[in-house]
């Protein structure tokens, strides 16, 4: 993402607003800046702010005058005056870095938006997690850290070694070169997206083991790393994994739950 | 997407936030969904829900691309009614219902089981809260996603009342520095919790940000709570 120096008028109202903290005010020409290497191209700048589009010069005239006056004009702070941001056209590595950032634009790989991947989400219909499986969602970069993909890397090769098995139809997945080894594609492993998420499926006896790879690999990781464990219930809606939780220290009070009411209804809908 | 999964505060915060979102699986039950996922809304609608939206698109507060200049005197904290989000729905994606009571959200489950859309249908929060209600509702749960909290580099995280606010959009498109800075609003008196509320949910691209939780939030922040 750019900012157009023309237009700015260095409001700052930009700087909150960036996930990532990547827009500073330049004091050299007194306008917004966004540093490249850590803006992950999430859009939250250009797509969720709102915009005026005020003449620039008249917008700098008077913030000069008031300043003068020692008065401080206080703005709706989720608006840019002068419409400045400037999105560029990404080219490949960097192109990934929206893919994982912008929850507005779908993967390529899924077609899923977000973070790309459907989950336990629909688990009723695709039958992604199985009885007596586990399935672990290991997110990283959120909340607001950002991640590089080395960081990812050095994690799903961590999984791959203790015989994890990778989900297919996931972002990251797609950007391995080989899901055997984790080894992700070396052309992106310094890129830097906001969130990225290494979904994986084990025996459920695994669980354990699971979890303290992630915890020591978490551990020397400089980004912040979300668990998510997913499990199928019984017919009375109980599993096992809480209690196996609870035995490994874990505290679990909240999650998603699927309540079942999916069906393969595409097939009925034709019919009709 | 883990958008609803790891929001940041402890049980007792999460008593006002139960999350209930209907979605297709692409090549199994897409087909006619639109107007599903509408009269899913509108059912929801029936048992107040602190707010309703679609993912992409929002819920009652979002951006505008072309905002008058009076809006820095006098702007309302919502943007678009229920009705305006239902209408506006012409695609595919998930949309979502925010309940801050297990009471309200159990009844909206009792109809969305009988109304048997055929779709998959979630419920972000506390899962033992929602397991219970589900129960009574009629309706077994197939599946649980445990939401295990943080790791690794916790010093880049920032203070409590923050990620509290933050975390509430799962895509990180609210900015801990902007959560920071309404709060600072609210403590100095400059915004109310409603205004900071909203300025907040306009960043929430699925809009599945609480606004009652964050005023309750923001309310906290406004005595000091740190």
């Amino acid at each position: 993402m750019r900012i157009d120096s023309q237009k700015c008028v260095a409001c700052g109202n930009c700087l909150a607003v960036c996930p990532v903290s990547a827009i500073s005010i330049d004091p050299a020409i007194r306008r917004a800046t966004v540093d490249r290497d850590e803006c992950v191209e999430c859009y939250a700048c250009e797509n969720r702010m709102s915009k005026e589009h005020l003449n620039p010069t008249l917008v700098r005239a008077i913030r000069g005058f008031l300043k003068l006056l020692r008065i401080r004009f206080d703005p709706e702070p989720d608006v840019c005056p002068t419409s400045a941001f400037a999105p560029e056209e990404l080219q490949w590595p960097r192109s990934i870095r929206r893919a994982f950032s912008d929850p507005c634009i779908p993967h390529e790989s899924t077609g899923v938006y977000g973070r790309g991947t459907e989950e336990v989400k629909t688990n009723d219909v695709t039958n992604r997690v199985r009885p007596g499986e586990v399935g672990f969602t290991v997110e990283f970069g959120r909340p607001a850290v950002g991640t590089r993909f080395r960081e990812v890397q050095a994690m799903s090769m961590a999984l791959a070694r203790i015989g994890a098995v990778f989900e297919k139809n996931n972002p990251v997945t797609a950007l391995m070169a080989d899901p055997r080894s984790g080894a992700i594609n070396p052309e992106v492993l310094e890129e830097k997206v906001l969130s990225a998420i290494v979904e994986v499926r084990a025996p459920q006896a695994m669980l354990p083991l699971v979890l303290r790879t992630v915890k020591e690999v978490s551990a020397g990781l400089d980004t912040v790393v979300s668990v998510g464990v997913a499990v199928r219930c019984d017919g009375e809606g109980e599993n096992s994994v809480e209690a196996v939780l609870a035995a490994e220290g874990v505290r679990a009070f909240r999650g998603k739950t699927n309540l079942g009411l999916g069906r393969l209804t595409n097939l009925e809908t034709a019919r009709a | 997407m883990t958008n609803t999964l790891h929001r940041y505060g402890s049980p007792e915060s999460f008593q006002d936030d139960f999350i209930v979102f209907i979605r297709s699986s692409k090549g199994r039950n897409e087909i006619g969904s639109v107007p599903k996922l509408k009269a899913f809304l509108r059912t929801a609608l029936r048992h107040r829900p602190v707010t309703i939206s679609q993912y992409r698109r929002g819920s009652t507060v979002r951006p505008s691309e072309n905002l008058n200049p009076i809006v820095h005197w006098r702007r309302p904290v919502q943007d678009l009614t229920p009705e305006q989000i239902i209408e506006a729905i012409t695609e595919d994606h998930t949309v979502a219902a925010i309940f801050d009571t297990p009471e309200a959200m159990e009844a909206f489950l009792r109809e969305v089981k009988a109304a048997d859309w055929g779709l998959s249908v979630n419920v972000a929060g506390l899962t033992g809260e929602t397991h219970a209600c589900a129960k009574r509702a009629g309706v077994c749960r197939h599946s649980v996603e445990y939401s295990l909290g943080f790791q690794g580099a916790l010093d880049r995280l920032p203070e409590r009342p923050v990620l509290e606010l933050s975390t509430m959009c799962g895509h990180s498109m609210v900015s801990p520095n902007l959560a920071r800075k309404m709060l600072d609003l609210v403590r100095e008196g400059r915004r109310t919790p409603e205004q900071a509320a909203a300025y907040l949910g306009r960043f929430c691209s699925c809009g599945i940000f609480n606004p009652t939780r964050a005023i309750r939030l923001l309310e906290a922040a406004g005595g000091g709570r740190r």
